[in-house]
């Protein structure tokens, strides 16, 4: 397969699904004739029809219920959000009770549905249309969060998500869906729970996830000018965590740096943070470095959102003041 | 049965006296200068926004009728407007420039809304008494009924006006404020202006029913619906909401039926949408050349004045928009960086 993108790979990843199971049915808002506000289920209308490619009110709550409803009536629902940040309106839906009734009807009930919503900023959309909160949702038990930022992990975590008997949310950040990476011709899965180490290294561990990757491995190249050899973990999903690789990597590096364009207070650097110095403390040459976005409400204006988002550039400042490197 | 009727009968207020005070000349001339100005000023930001200047524009284009009706009908020295994004026609009967709103758009340094912080069309204006928090469609809502409860418990004669549009009217929010407001005979008036798309899903994805003004049977209020395209149409029944709050009778809800010209926002395509029929009838109706018609029938309005107001209201936009592009831009640091306005006391960490 040539290189596709981010978008295609989601698309492809839909298309199947509705191939190749009667039970999958995708709402939400503007994803039929629009083709939803990334356009990951353009076209998708067409072929399969307005009942499984359901364009809902304007209804937050009601078609996560509904989702959520769907999937413990038989059904496997795709729930697409526009904006991460409209799950707000459905948050009681989507953790006091999609997160928690298999656990808190003694294991009976299976909640398998998968969220879908487009996330972070960078595009002049202000606060409300900016701000994550994969960080919350993986806060939960019982959720589970998967966050891709290559074409190949978006279509595997897609088809692992869709088979997973409980509820996954996908993210995926705004400024990727035209990510470009090979896919694999031949069919595979990418498992929720697994990180992936997209650059080796020997001298300094970056461990991140989604957009924030980009400056991740910018960050790498830059180090390798200086003779610094970086070892990039991307995430991929934020709960379960894959702390093995971490620790492992670290306990090699002995260096880590944490780098999320989530606001650093409450981000889930924060948590692997304090996992880090619980299980390889001994292993490192100084303290954990750790950055993230300002702790502000995105703003509207170019300039003033770009210096809230945290750059190669602070993150090697960083890196250098904690270990002289 | 009329509006007058409607409104009167549903509260039990018993004001059949509720009578609607002729628009005089000057008002008609007043109000056809501002939609004229709305609309160059739309057209303006458009063309901003292709030039790579403005990151996002949401049109009025439409609207304009149903907008500066309901301003009229209200009082904006003791009102309050609680507007949504499509609403530059009311922003501009209220008295906010071209130049802040242009301001606005580009992000620029004193931009009064919110400091280049939020959305175009969004923030807050105390001079005008504006109040726009959010572009999460319905948030809106509760706070208006909040200022009208403030209003009624503080013995304040105030009217809220709660602009929203066919699609925010599915929110769980939109029935949680009705209902609120409805029990407690709020002094709000719910202003829908339905253009029958909320994005790409048409009203009968929306809801089952033809007329949002339906509802408010299930919340104890009157509702009525009215021709946005026609101003007149829209002060009339918005003037008969508005005296209806004041006066004790609760709230009301008013939908104005619009048109919405442009593609949602500037990042839409709505040919991928609507039928090319759709498109063609509705510009058929044009509130601006309905108020144009309206003049004309009345000796208000010749070719020379009609020239001079459109030539009036380009000078008007070409100096804001000047103004606009000369602004400096915020800084990310100095005595305006990105902390300042998180808390009232700017270290308030
Ligand atoms: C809670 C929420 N869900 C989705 C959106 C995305 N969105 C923005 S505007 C809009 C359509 C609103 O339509 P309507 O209320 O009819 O107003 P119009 O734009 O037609 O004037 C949608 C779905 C949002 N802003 N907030």
């Amino acid at each position: 397969m040539p290189e596709i993108n981010i978008r295609d790979a989601l698309q492809m990843g839909h298309h199947e699904a509705l191939e190749n199971d009667p039970d999958v049915l995708i709402m939400g808002e503007d994803i039929g004739a629009y083709g939803g506000a990334y356009s990951v289920t353009a076209g998708l209308l067409d072929e399969f029809g307005p009942e499984r490619v359901r364009d809902t009110p304007i209804s937050e709550a009601a078609f996560v219920g509904a989702g959520i409803g769907a999937a413990v009536g038989g059904l496997k629902p795709i729930v697409e959000y526009m904006n991460l940040n409209f799950a707000l309106l459905a948050f009681d839906q989507m953790i006091n009770i999609g997160a928690s009734l298999r656990y808190m009807s003694g294991g009976q009930v299976s909640v398998p549905i998968v969220y879908r919503a487009p996330t972070g900023g960078g595009i002049q959309l202000a606060a409300t249309h900016s701000r994550s909160y994969e960080n919350w949702l993986a806060a939960i038990p019982g959720m589970k969060v998967v966050a891709p930022s290559t074409p190949a992990d978006a279509l595997g975590l897609l088809r692992s998500s869709l088979l997973d008997p409980d509820p996954v949310l996908m993210v995926e950040h705004v400024l990727m869906y035209q990510q470009k990476g090979f896919v694999p011709d031949e069919h595979f899965i990418v498992p929720i729970g697994l990180a992936d180490i997209k650059r080796p290294g020997s001298d300094l561990t970056i461990v991140s996830y989604h957009h924030a990757m980009v400056t991740a491995m910018e960050v790498a190249d830059k180090l390798a000018a200086r003779d610094v050899s970086a070892e990039v973990i991307d995430l991929r999903t934020l709960r379960p965590l894959d702390m093995p690789t971490v620790i492992t990597s670290v306990k090699k590096t002995n260096r880590v740096l944490l780098l999320e364009e989530n606001l650093k207070t409450g981000g889930i650097m924060g948590e692997i943070a304090a996992q880090i110095q619980e299980n390889a403390f001994d292993f490192l040459d100084g303290p954990v470095v750790r950055v993230g976005a300002e702790d502000v409400p995105h703003p509207y204006n170019r300039g003033l959102e770009q210096s809230m988002i945290p750059s190669a550039d602070k993150a090697i400042a960083a890196v250098s003041a904690a270990y002289g490197i | 049965m009329s509006i007058e009727e409607t409104i009167s009968r549903r509260t039990g207020s018993g004001k059949n006296d509720l009578s609607v005070p002729p628009l005089t000349e000057d008002d008609l001339l007043e109000m056809y200068r501002t939609m004229v100005l709305s609309r160059t000023l739309d057209e303006r930001v458009w063309l901003l926004n292709r030039q790579g200047k403005a990151a996002i524009v949401a049109s009025a284009q439409g609207h304009e009728g149903a907008q500066v009706g309901a301003v009229k009908a209200s009082d904006p020295s003791r009102d309050h407007y609680l507007i949504y994004y499509r609403e530059l026609c009311t922003m501009m009967a209220l008295g906010v420039t071209p130049t802040e709103m242009l301001l606005g758009f580009l992000a620029k340094e004193g931009e009064p809304m919110s400091s280049a912080r939020q959305f175009p069309l969004h923030g807050s204006m105390d001079r005008v008494d504006i109040v726009s928090f959010s572009n999460v469609v319905a948030t809106q809502l509760p706070h208006a009924v909040g200022f009208a409860l403030a209003d009624q418990m503080r013995g304040i004669d105030a009217v809220t006006i709660a602009y929203f549009g066919d699609g925010a009217a599915s929110m769980g929010d939109t029935h949680e404020s009705m209902n609120f407001a409805g029990i407690h005979k709020l002094p709000v008036v719910f202003f829908c202006e339905n253009n029958r798309y909320a994005i790409s899903v048409p009203l009968s994805k929306q809801m089952a029913i033809d007329s949002v003004a339906d509802r408010a049977e299930g919340y104890g209020m009157p509702g009525v619906t009215v021709d946005g395209m026609d101003p007149v149409a829209v002060y009339e029944a918005m003037y008969l909401a508005i005296a209806n709050a004041r006066n004790g009778g609760g709230p009301t809800l008013v939908e104005a039926r619009v048109e919405r010209f442009y593609p949602h926002t500037s990042d839409d395509d709505h040919t991928r949408y609507r039928s090319a029929d759709d498109i063609e009838t509705m510009t058929q109706r044009d509130p601006i050349e309905i108020m144009e018609q309206l003049l004309v029938s009345r000796d208000l309005l010749g070719e020379a004045r009609k020239e001079q107001i459109w030539d009036s209201a380009t000078r008007i936009v070409n100096e804001a928009t000047q103004a606009a592009e000369d602004a400096p831009l915020p800084q990310p640091t100095g005595d305006n960086d990105i902390y300042k306005h998180l808390y009232a006391d700017s270290n308030g960490n």
